[in-house]
């Protein structure tokens, strides 16, 4: 019986991997298709790699999506730095709790909603105050930034528990001012951290469509918008080759990511 | 256990009455949420130079005294001053004082020599006078090839080492430790006790211990202060502390005790009779003060200072009779329970000065106990 069983657990294993893996594998083998058909394959070409470069709206939305990505992953390490900042080193105020929960919602709120609800405020702000106009760039940002920030608080929460407190109490003895403690201990100390929720961040904003689809306006079509509606269209090969690039660029954030999570929880371990 | 070797002239400065105190703990408090006292009403005088001990259980507020001195707890009332100066309401960045923390909180992204060179960098000394500092505290904890290492890639022992060498190296007046040996292993703790001693002597910083264990407190300290919910309940040098503890807890908190409840009987000049419930004979002891026949009081006996007598001495007082109940074999000394006719157990300390494994007793001997008019001390009941 035990000499089994690791066939079994094998065999569980591969099955458990073929479920996760084998769409996306599909999808990288038929981009090297040399056929106009998605389905049938036609022997290996890169072609398609080559037209998606000369298609200037997608490589417009490219361009959208990582300037929205980056703006968005930078200010939710500021203010998910902020809220983890709030949550770990004082522990003892009187909304803590509602604050916490208020902070963490958006990971568990339909995106749905998240993005009808931004819609409407950005609709009820450009009545009232005539800011901002219009819908575009700035409020895909915005809605995204809303829903990252709770991301990166929980990564940096974590990291920052860690920690040991007295840590910024013996910088501060030594002299250090409450501000430089942050900035020369805590901050390094984190970094790693703020790496990671930067990257998650990014991602996070990259592979938006909902919230992208609601809060945008014309001449806002970001990348997921774009391959959805040629998607619906008929598929193009090219669409497999963007897909393609982006799960390589994605998986590599990823992993760096938690490699450099996983290095810090090491160190401050031994 | 041998005492480190201390200057007597430049010591004792809290015998004499017109000594300035380098730090003064003015009724001290300090209350969580409320209602609990962690700190309740401490007045203390420390002199320049001592190796002062606060000794207690856990939460008996010792630390959060140590960490009020340091300004990381704020007084709820009271004031500290050092040398006439009030630093009650200064930040921690801005007090002459360094602590060593129980958990060392080094920088674990700093190599030992950035460690040690932090609280100089926030002085903004020159590079040269930095580097000299700390090349001269690397070499007074012994830690001076180590200047490249990150905190990982060392001991505990050494890791000590580099948190001491960072809170002396802006050469602090004061330097409070909280529990600075409490994660060395026993062996280490010892070589360190000593070592920890000189390094204070050397550097002539007033130093203030928080610690549990009494055995290194009574080693390394000038004074020590025996702490209690909150509460300073004695205040004196280890052989002070040992010999006249002031109440039941100093004399079963430091080192042990057998406690006999009694009443005072008679009193003649210095020497009070004690009639006690337990012991079959009456207690003499030395008292110096004056107490009223029929106070109820504790006579409080070290179990060293009991001997084992041959037969009961000619006058009837100061023994006891009782059979051995467990024997305790720690190779230089045995401990004997002694279980008297009274139903009391006196624990009773033998030097183990022949070589034999139980020593001169065994299980059920009935034995003679006895001591003298000063072996023990009178305590309030």
């Amino acid at each position: 019986m035990t000499g089994r069983r690791p066939f079994w657990l094998f065999t569980a294993l591969a099955f458990g991997y073929a479920f996760l893996y084998l769409p996306i594998v599909t999808l990288i083998v038929y981009s090297f298709n040399d056929s106009r058909l998605v389905t049938v394959w036609g022997g290996f070409s890169t072609r398609w790699y080559g037209e998606l470069l000369r298609n200037e709206q997608i490589l417009a939305a490219l361009w959208l999506s990582v300037r929205i990505a980056a703006m968005n992953a930078t200010f939710a390490v500021v203010l998910g730095t902020l809220a983890a900042l709030t949550l770990v080193r004082f522990a003892r105020f009187r909304t803590r709790m509602l604050f916490a929960g208020m902070v963490a919602a958006p990971l568990v709120m339909p995106e749905v909603i998240l993005g009808l609800s931004a819609l409407l405020m950005f609709v009820t702000l450009e009545q009232m105050v005539g800011w901002p106009a219009g819908r575009g760039m700035t409020t895909i940002t915005i809605a995204h930034i809303t829903f990252t920030t709770a991301f990166v608080a929980v990564v940096v929460q974590s990291r920052l528990s860690q920690l040991d407190g007295s840590l910024e109490e013996a910088a501060m003895d030594l002299g250090a001012r409450p501000w430089k403690v942050f900035l020369v201990i805590i901050l390094p100390i984190i970094s790693p951290a703020l790496v990671a929720g930067w990257l998650l961040g990014f991602t996070l904003s990259m592979d938006d469509l909902v919230i992208a689809s609601f809060v945008s306006g014309p001449g806002a079509t970001t990348l997921p918008m774009v391959i959805y509606s040629s998607v619906r269209m008929g598929v193009s090969p090219q669409v497999n080759a963007l897909a393609t690039i982006i799960v390589v660029v994605v998986s590599t954030g990823v992993v760096i990511a938690g490699w450099l999570l996983h290095r810090q929880s090491r160190h401050s371990q031994s | 256990m041998p005492q480190p070797r201390r200057d007597p002239a430049s010591l004792e400065s809290w015998q004499d009455p017109d000594a300035r105190p380098f730090l003064e703990i003015r009724g001290a408090t300090k209350v969580f949420d409320g209602a609990t006292y962690a700190v309740d009403d401490v007045s203390l005088k420390i002199f320049r130079g001592e190796f002062f001990s606060l000794l207690g259980a856990s939460g008996c507020g010792k630390s959060t005294l140590l960490r009020m001195l340091a300004g990381l707890e704020r007084c709820t009332q009271g004031h500290i001053l050092i040398e006439d100066e009030d630093i009650t309401d200064l930040p921690p960045f801005e007090r002459p004082v360094n602590m060593m923390f129980q958990s060392y909180a080094l920088f674990p992204h700093m190599t030992v020599e950035q460690n040690v060179a932090f609280g100089l960098r926030q002085e903004h000394l020159s590079r040269q006078e930095i580097r000299t500092r700390v090349e001269e505290m690397l070499e007074l904890v012994r830690m001076t090839g180590f200047s490249r290492r990150k905190p990982d890639q060392l001991s505990g022992g050494q890791r000590q080492r580099v948190a001491l060498a960072r809170s002396l190296a802006k050469q602090p007046k004061l330097l409070l430790l909280d529990e600075p040996l409490g994660a060395l292993d026993r062996k280490l703790r010892e070589s360190t006790q000593f070592e920890l001693v000189n390094i204070q002597e050397r550097v002539g910083t007033t130093f203030i211990m928080v610690t549990h264990d009494q055995e290194e407190a009574m080693t390394m300290s000038t004074r020590l202060a025996v702490m209690d919910a909150g509460r300073i309940l004695q205040v004196g040098t280890p052989s002070e502390v040992y010999e006249y503890p002031g109440n039941r807890f100093v004399a079963e908190f430091i080192g042990a005790a057998n406690l006999f409840d009694g009443r005072v009987a008679s009193t003649d000049g210095d020497r009070v009779t004690i009639q006690t419930e337990g012991a079959p004979s009456d207690i003499v002891m030395h008292h110096a003060q004056p107490l009223a026949i029929g106070t109820p009081v504790t006579v409080a006996l070290r179990p060293e200072k009991i001997r084992l007598l041959d037969e009961p001495p000619q006058e009837d007082v100061n023994w006891i009779r009782g059979t051995v109940r467990e024997i305790g074999y720690l190779g230089d000394v045995s401990i004997y329970h002694v279980g008297t006719e009274g139903g009391l157990t006196v624990q009773v300390q033998v030097t183990n000065r022949g070589r034999q494994t139980l020593g001169p007793l065994t299980w059920d001997d009935v034995v003679c106990l006895g001591w003298d008019t000063d072996s023990g001390v009178v305590l309030p009941a």
